[in-house]
């Protein structure tokens, strides 16, 4: 990392140190490294015990990711990404019931999404703030109905998946394990590259104030729509790994508006905009999801109540908090600048 | 002569859409909040309208000198709790705290009344019908929803226009800072607001229940239906937003009339065409959604 090292940069004839990476940046990117290896080899020491559970958190992980991408990032808070997630799912179906490899069939679906989100975000993104995220969910609800009126998918009763037909119960698990936690870090690492890159500066100006970000060169239309055509594709992924689990698509549950609830919900308490904060958001969810379990309706008022909480007393949720208290900065996005000494 | 008919019955049906609509339509042009739980609180009228009309054994309309002001205070109280914090974390916050509060409405009402239909009590004006030639029967509960709507989007322009409280609203919504400096105070107006939007979506909420029935989570779809109609209409404008409802309402009826399953799909098709052609609303002059302009009147 030898453009991440700190410069001086003469100013006003004091010198003042930029810098973006540090220590605890190589030690986090280290210890999440040797984190993957391990979570890769839960199937050869685990089994299906631990598989499941993971796979569950490793779908929560991509989801909040992909999710701040475009809500903490870009500032498009859309909350019709069940779109995606159910065209996902479908699309696995139409490629696996073709004799596609479910696999590459995964990469397939992602792709599928994100060439569908690309009309939709010319339209939707012709309105902005929570009118945009209203049209999202209008996008949402056509592709259910679309989907529930198609006999060729099985209309509402819906369609079982082939899937992994060809191979073991066990080994059949190990691969959607594997297949999950490859989106998941996939997911993570690529926003955290794709933020790191101009564009991220780019996105949060227009995050922030797309009117001062457009006066100042910053291409905001194609800014939106990129971090909406990588969000969807991510969303197909997520879907895909859906159908390959559940071995059965319908309308009704793919199409659910509680994906788009749990994104929202991990962010907002994990830490909107920042990189570590989603994947807290997704530790705390499903350690909610375990707690609350017999709760039933409650789990998701007092989950809710804890995200409407975090934006009003903690903007950046429970990560921001960390970080202010202590400083902490594991994946750095921005600069930080020291004044002269 | 079916075709007439389902084409009354859609320009009827707009008029309950543009009675929900106009809340989330003041909300936003006052003070640029788009309340994403608007759907929810028409439900937690109607909820409230069940309450009240059981308990005292009389039809809902009876119960809404209570219900109203009840409805008025709650949008006073989330206002203050909530939409006035919110609107301090910038643009980002109000979106995401009104859609928390959302799914924390539904899945509270599914706690206390669980997820089963229920009807409200409209009494013999739910039953009543007059007949247009020999062919048209035009239900007299559709009609009242249709001038009451009308009726409330005409007070609220006169309040608009007319009123002291009118000119401060109007000045507050064109520049906030400005309307602090000469003298406006903006948070009891934006109360009041927050008050009229809820009270009108409690007594919308009351027609959903008298003419259909409603579930905990009905909220998501009178959202999006006030939401289409507000901008086939062009934001900012509450009169476009009548003729926007009726738009939406001709389509569905119309639709069904060939094949029910189509009738919704329809309706967000057209929202999506005119989202397409002219983003400004049909009905619009020369601004676009983009902008989103808060003019009202």
């Amino acid at each position: 990392m030898s453009r991440a090292r700190g410069s001086d940069v003469k100013q006003a004839g004091a010198p003042v140190a930029v810098s973006r990476w540090n220590h605890a940046a190589s030690a986090a990117v280290a210890s999440s490294a040797v984190a993957v290896v391990i979570l890769a080899l839960v199937p050869y020491f685990a089994g299906g015990p631990a598989e499941q559970p993971l796979i569950t958190l490793l779908t929560f992980v991509a989801m909040a990711s992909l999710w701040n991408l475009l809500a903490g990032f870009s500032g498009l808070t859309s909350f019709g990404q069940h779109a995606y997630i159910g065209l996902g799912a479908y699309a696995l179906y139409l490629l696996a019931s073709h004799g596609v490899n479910p696999l590459p069939g995964i990469l397939l679906a992602a792709a599928v999404a994100a060439v569908i989100s690309l009309p939709v975000s010319a339209l939707v993104l012709r309105l902005s703030g929570g009118y945009f995220a209203i049209a999202t969910l209008v996008v949402a609800s056509v592709f259910q109905i679309a989907a529930t009126l198609s006999p060729s998918v099985g209309g509402t009763t819906g369609v079982s998946v082939p899937g992994l037909a060809g191979y073991g119960p066990v080994l059949r698990e190990a691969l959607i394990y594997w297949a999950t936690l490859a989106v998941a870090v996939a997911s993570v690492a690529g926003v955290y590259l794709l933020v790191r890159r101009t564009f991220g500066l780019d996105a949060r100006a227009v995050g922030s104030d797309p009117v001062a970000a457009a006066s100042l060169g910053v291409r905001v239309g194609r800014i939106r729509r990129v971090a909406y055509l990588v969000a969807a594709g991510g969303a197909g992924a997520v879907g895909a790994l859906i159908a390959m689990q559940t071995l059965y698509v319908e309308p009704t549950s793919v199409f659910n508006v509680q994906y788009s609830v749990y994104m929202l919900f991990m962010v907002l308490i994990g830490g909107i905009g920042t990189i570590e904060g989603p994947v807290i958001g997704a530790l705390v969810l499903f350690g909610l999801q375990e707690a609350l379990s017999s709760y039933g309706a409650w789990y998701l008022v007092i989950v809710g109540g804890l995200a409407v909480a975090a934006t009003l007393a903690a903007s950046h949720g429970l990560w921001g908090l960390a970080s202010d208290r202590f400083g902490w900065s594991l994946f750095p996005v921005g600069y930080r600048v020291r004044g002269p000494r | 002569m079916t075709w007439l008919n389902a084409v009354i019955q859609g320009l009827l049906l707009g008029g309950q859409y543009a009675l929900i609509a106009c809340g989330l339509s003041l909300a936003f042009g006052v003070m640029r909040i788009v309340n994403l739980a608007h759907g929810d609180l028409a439900i937690c009228g109607a909820y409230l309208g069940l309450v009240l009309s059981t308990a005292l054994g009389v039809p809902v309309w009876v119960t809404l000198p209570l219900l109203l002001p009840a409805a008025f205070c709650a949008g006073l109280a989330l206002q203050a709790l909530l939409f006035g914090r919110a609107l301090q974390h910038g643009a980002l916050a109000p979106v995401l705290v009104t859609f928390g509060l959302s799914v924390m409405i539904e899945n509270l009402l599914q706690v206390a009344a669980t997820s089963d239909p229920r009807g409200l009590n409209g009494g013999t004006l739910a039953l009543a019908s007059f007949r247009i030639g020999s062919r048209i029967t035009v239900s007299w509960l559709f009609m009242t929803a249709f001038l009451t709507a009308c009726a409330v989007l005409s007070c609220l322009q006169l309040l608009l226009s007319r009123t002291a409280w009118g000119r401060k609203v109007r000045a507050t919504a064109d520049d906030v800072d400005t309307a602090r400096l000469v003298g406006i105070r903006v948070r009891p107006l934006f109360a009041t607001v927050a008050g009229i939007a809820v009270a009108t979506a409690a007594l919308a909420g009351v027609f959903i229940g008298t003419i259909g029935t409603f579930d905990p989570f009905a909220g998501a779809n009178s959202l999006i239906f006030a939401f289409e109609a507000v901008v086939i209409g062009g934001i900012g404008s509450l009169w476009g937003t009548l003729v926007g409802g009726m738009a939406l309402g001709v389509t569905q009826v119309v639709v069904g009339q060939v094949n029910e399953a189509y009738s919704v799909l329809a309706v967000h098709l057209l929202f999506l065409a005119v989202l397409a052609v002219r983003p400004a609303g049909l009905f619009t002059g020369h601004q676009t959604a983009r902008e989103a302009p808060g003019a009202l009147g």
